[in-house]
């Protein structure tokens, strides 16, 4: 059967459709955002692209976009899977450092030895203590009935406190005690941190764009682990929806006492998406240290480490669709926000904490336009019926009675 | 020293007067929550609610001197707030977990916004006074004065509003209604009760309520604003309501368990014993989820809870 070019477009423009919502939420919380800068004497346009200039100006902007994309992108392919499952996480934080902290711990203990067999030990050990402490709040709901946001919420606090106590006693460096407060891991050695990232350029490329290096994000802090993130994403893709278990995760998401009778283990399935969540954020912990800082640090404060990644991963998350290929682009998007918001706080003297607000605006519009999505939904089938019902009475007009 | 004149050090007047001290901004928050919940909406946003309403009373006394103004607006911000998601959770109908976390963000980021924007450095401003009722006060048997009577306003006005939150809830029409919406919205209807303008109502009650508790931390309690000064406080006042089951008098049982904690946490750390400060920091959050575990069964769960109603559906 071939496809007309009719039916093909109204697909198209049905798939758009689809999108609108998400790109109208985005819009109404950049109003919101202009008149919050109207408000504090600054341009909204001007705000506006000095946050683009900060974001995608130059080679390094860009570069920094991504560094700070990769966290929150490991966050938001984990939040997609809990999410299809029925499990609102937002236990990102508390995951991150979790992974961060056993992975830093295997990091140090590996040693010379080991030598790069280092690097995906402490990977796996950040995997699974994420997936550990996700999967206790998942285990607490799937048996103890606990909203999994309220516990969540409260494991994130308590490894916070974890974290401070094993870097102010156990996993203190002791030659860095007491160095600007500031407490913190001994260094990881050479051999187990991961690659910076650059891309060769063909020749010219380079002149062309005066870029002053002829490889590409060169002497910036672009890592491996956005490459990780990225392939990841397209793994936990093809886990929710070519194989069983994310099928069957996403039939308890969406209907728990359907997936009861068909014979589904629906507390299996939820402890286990809320594991795969909590490993992907134990990923976003461990990697920022093997790529980025190369120890484990912290100001003290609930976002000293993770840089509020967790919740981020929720806004790209739901930007992105809850579809771990969504959350690519818009790690992308909401990591350049980050960066630009900062390059904004500099220029302009507008503080940074506003692209938190913004984010939660982008939340609740996100959430808030299902209610067109639905809308759109019923119209379309509507007009389908409609259209049926007409082509069905036209062909009993046609028949001689 | 034995273990009876350890507990007694440690366990002190002093340390039941903070109790209730530290309950203030928990009752104010959880008993807005459960009416909130009462009628079906699960309102996670409490806690950015709590900034707000910290914040903006704040700046209010600070700018203007005047305490009762800093109460007021903190009432009207939350209130707003409280409008906003009932807009987002009644009307649009959304998924009523994350759209508080999507509030809470918002506060979270507005509120340190306005802080480094309108005052910079942390700040301090006359606090409300503690009251000493006549007489009562002077009671030394047992602490009761220095304990009960010798608090601020807000605190009186915490613990007042409980009993008066239980009749409303169990005895008047609107407490009924609220019940009935959130048991049985579609039965609710059918008896001609609006089951959209009781939610509204709730939640702006809720919503004024969390920014009264924000107040009550920042211009009773502490006296200062400082970014996220809640920390996380909202939404251990929303897991209060699943602890206290729905009801005010239980709610204050949690909220007077937990600032007991709270305030031994602090007398411990006070008093210089070797238990590393994190633990006990993490102590009020580990309880919760235990609380929370316990609580579980939940018989008496509002039924529509977090349900969107929907006409002949």
């Amino acid at each position: 059967m071939s496809i007309s070019p009719a039916t093909w477009a109204r697909t198209a423009l049905n798939r758009l459709l689809d999108a609108s919502p998400l790109v109208i939420a985005l819009l109404l919380a950049f109003m919101v955002a202009s008149t919050l800068l109207l408000a504090l004497n600054v341009s909204p346009l001007e705000g506006f692209a000095s946050m683009f200039e900060g974001a995608f100006g130059n080679e390094n902007s860009t570069a920094e976009t991504f560094v700070k994309a990769t966290p929150m992108l490991f966050v938001a392919i984990g939040i997609c899977i809990a999410f299809r499952g029925g499990m609102t996480n937002v236990g990102g934080e508390g995951q991150m450092i979790m992974g961060a902290v056993a992975g830093t711990a295997v990091a140090l203990a590996a040693g010379e030895p080991l030598g790069w067999l280092g690097i995906p030990l402490a990977i796996i050990a950040g995997f699974i203590a994420g997936a550990l402490y996700g999967g206790l709040a998942g285990w607490l709901k799937a048996w103890f009935n606990v909203n999994e946001i309220l516990s969540t919420i409260m494991l994130n606090a308590i490894a916070v406190q974890f974290m401070n106590f094993m870097l102010n006693g156990p996993m203190l460096d002791p030659t860095e005690a007491g160095v600007n407060q500031i407490p913190k891991t001994a260094r990881i050695l050479e051999t187990i941190q991961l690659p910076r990232l650059s891309l060769p350029l063909p020749p010219g490329v380079a002149d062309l764009f005066s870029l002053q290096n002829a490889e590409l994000f060169a002497r910036t802090r672009l890592h491996w682990g956005l490459v990780i993130a990225v392939l990841l994403a397209v793994v936990a893709y093809f886990l929710l929806w070519r194989t069983t278990v994310g099928y069957r995760i996403r039939a308890v998401g969406e209907n728990e006492r359907a997936s009861r009778y068909a014979g589904i283990s629906v507390r299996g399935h939820m402890v286990l998406s809320m594991m795969l969540a909590g490993g992907f954020a134990g990923l976003a912990g461990i990697i920022q240290v093997l790529g980025l800082q190369y120890r484990l640090q912290t100001d003290g404060s609930a976002t000293g480490f993770t840089g509020n990644a967790g919740f981020n991963g929720i806004v790209v998350a739901l930007f992105g669709g809850l579809n771990p290929l969504g959350a690519i682009p818009a790690s992308a998007f909401f990591g350049g926000l980050l960066v630009g918001a900062q390059k904004m706080q500099r220029d302009l003297g507008v503080p940074a904490a506003l692209i938190t607000s913004i984010n939660g605006l982008i939340v609740i519009f996100a959430v808030s336009s299902e209610y067109f999505r639905v809308w759109l939904t019923r119209r379309r089938r509507l007009a389908e019926a409609e259209a049926q019902q007409k082509a069905a009475s036209a062909s009993t007009a046609g028949v001689p009675s | 020293m034995n273990i009876f004149e350890t507990i007694g050090s440690i366990v002190t007047a002093s340390v039941f007067a903070s109790t209730l001290r530290l309950a203030t901004p928990y009752l104010f928050a959880a008993i807005g929550e459960t009416f909130a919940q009462r009628s079906g909406l699960l309102n996670l946003g409490v806690d950015g609610i709590m900034l707000m309403g910290a914040f903006t009373g704040f700046y209010a006394v600070y700018a203007t001197g005047s305490l009762l103004l800093g109460v007021l607006t903190a009432l009207v911000v939350g209130g707003l707030m409280g409008l906003a998601i009932a807009f987002i959770s009644v009307t649009l109908r959304a998924k009523q977990g994350i759209s508080g976390i999507g509030l809470y963000l918002f506060g979270l980021g507005l509120s340190e916004l306005l802080f480094q924007r309108l005052i910079g450095t942390p700040k301090s401003i006359e606090r409300f006074p503690d009251i000493y009722i006549p007489v009562l006060s002077d009671i030394e048997f047992l602490g009761i004065g220095q304990i009960f009577f010798r608090q601020n306003l807000l605190v009186y006005i915490a613990f007042a509003s409980v009993p008066i939150a239980a009749y409303v809830l169990r005895r008047t029409s609107y407490g009924l209604k609220i019940r009935a919406v959130g048991q049985n919205p579609a039965a609710a209807d059918a008896m001609d009760v609006n089951v959209a303008r009781i939610r509204y109502s709730t939640q702006i009650f809720g919503g004024m309520m969390a920014g009264l508790a924000g107040a009550s931390l920042s211009v009773a309690l502490l006296g200062v604003f400082q970014q996220n000064l809640t920390g996380g406080l909202g939404f251990i006042a929303v897991a209060l309501v699943y602890f206290g089951r729905w009801r005010p008098v239980g709610v204050m049982i949690g909220a007077l368990l937990f600032s007991f904690v709270n305030a031994l946490q602090l007398q411990v750390g006070a008093l210089g014993f070797d238990v590393p400060p994190e633990f006990s920091t993490m102590a009020p959050y580990v309880i919760t989820i235990i609380a929370l575990a316990f609580a579980g069964r939940q018989t008496e769960k509002p039924t529509a809870l977090t349900v969107p109603f929907q006409r002949g559906e």
